[in-house]
């Protein structure tokens, strides 16, 4: 069964270490090249195609700012 | 499919814990101790008892850890946690109680606290976060330095014949009778902090069973200190700290 996920993150609370970039396992995820309130470059999902909703990247953001939907397609 | 058919609340699979407060962390982009707070109040948040656990924050970066998990905290002086948090079980035996603890608290200043809480056996679960370096002070060599590595007061490197060795401090307390469970974990990726999670899920359910002192130390990067990128931090934990901190069960006789 085919899954489709997606995630949302707190752009401002983003400080875009990136851990969650290397982390994903389909490279969804990418920094952003505009910067938030605080001149920290965000994560975001880049390419909604490839998310699983895996939760990984969540698992690893150190400021718990990811908020992953998974639905089965 | 759009992806607003995708977001909606019945296909959340995750979220922040609620015992996660709003403020937002201080700590550096990519800093370990948010993971690890998060993972706190996850198993917290899954055990069901936030009304029952008192943390002990240390000296150090974590200093405001009673800031973002919604439990009761009291802060501690210096190394001086282990000492609390007997204090605290004696007084209230039902409670969870835990110390939160950096390596300059846990195995410098403190080292006399956390020898003697563990040869006392409390019924306490001890969090012993090792980075290998002072971080909030500027990145001094601690006890957990690495030989060779470069800190601000050791800028040729930490060597054994003026600073002696990195000290394994989970593998001397796992020695103490009264410890029951000691382990050793990392938040690096997603595997690892699942299993640091398991751990001190184990951790916290050990201390119902009022067998011993719990000990769980986490491998962690301090990339402010170690001057590098969060994503190179973590490589260069897992190349140059894991030969000397492997991780794993030293010692666990909970049984759980």
């Amino acid at each position: 069964m085919a899954v489709r996920g997606a995630i949302e993150v707190d752009v401002e609370l983003c400080k875009g270490c990136g851990v969650c970039i290397v982390n994903c396992p389909t490279g969804a995820i990418v920094l952003s090249k505009s910067v938030n309130g605080k001149g920290y470059n965000y994560s975001y999902m880049d390419d909604p195609e490839k998310c699983t909703g895996c939760t990984n990247c969540a698992a690893v953001c150190p400021d718990t700012v990811i908020t992953v939907y998974r639905v089965k397609i | 499919m759009n992806i607003s058919d995708i977001i909606k609340p019945e296909n959340k699979v995750y979220a922040k814990s609620k015992l996660l407060l709003d403020k937002e962390m201080h700590y550096c982009p990519g800093c370990s101790h948010g993971t690890i707070h998060k993972i706190i109040a996850e198993t917290i948040d899954e055990l069901n008892i936030q009304e029952q656990v008192i943390g002990i924050s240390p000296v150090g970066c974590a200093v405001l850890a009673y800031d973002y998990i919604d439990i009761d905290w009291q802060e501690a002086a210096h190394g001086r946690a282990p000492a609390l948090a007997t204090a605290i079980k004696r007084l209230y035996p039902d409670k969870y109680v835990f110390t939160y603890q950096g390596d300059g608290d846990l195995a410098s200043i403190g080292t006399g606290e956390i020898v003697h809480v563990c040869n006392r056996g409390d019924n306490v679960t001890v969090i012993f976060v090792n980075n290998a370096i002072y971080g909030m002070t500027g990145g001094q060599m601690a006890p957990t330095t690495l030989e060779g590595m470069k800190t601000a007061t050791t800028p040729k490197g930490r060597s054994h014949i003026s600073s002696g060795f990195p000290m394994k401090i989970t593998e001397m307390l796992a020695l103490l009778p009264g410890v029951v469970y000691a382990t050793r974990q990392s938040v690096d990726t997603p595997a690892a902090e699942r299993k640091a999670k398991k751990s001190m899920i184990k951790a916290f359910k050990s201390q119902k069973l009022k067998k011993g002192t719990s000990f769980i130390e986490i491998v962690s990067t301090c990339n402010s200190g170690w001057k590098m990128t969060p994503v190179e931090a973590n490589t260069w934990m897992r190349e140059n700290m894991f030969p000397v901190f492997p991780p794993g069960d030293i010692k666990d006789e909970t049984g759980l």
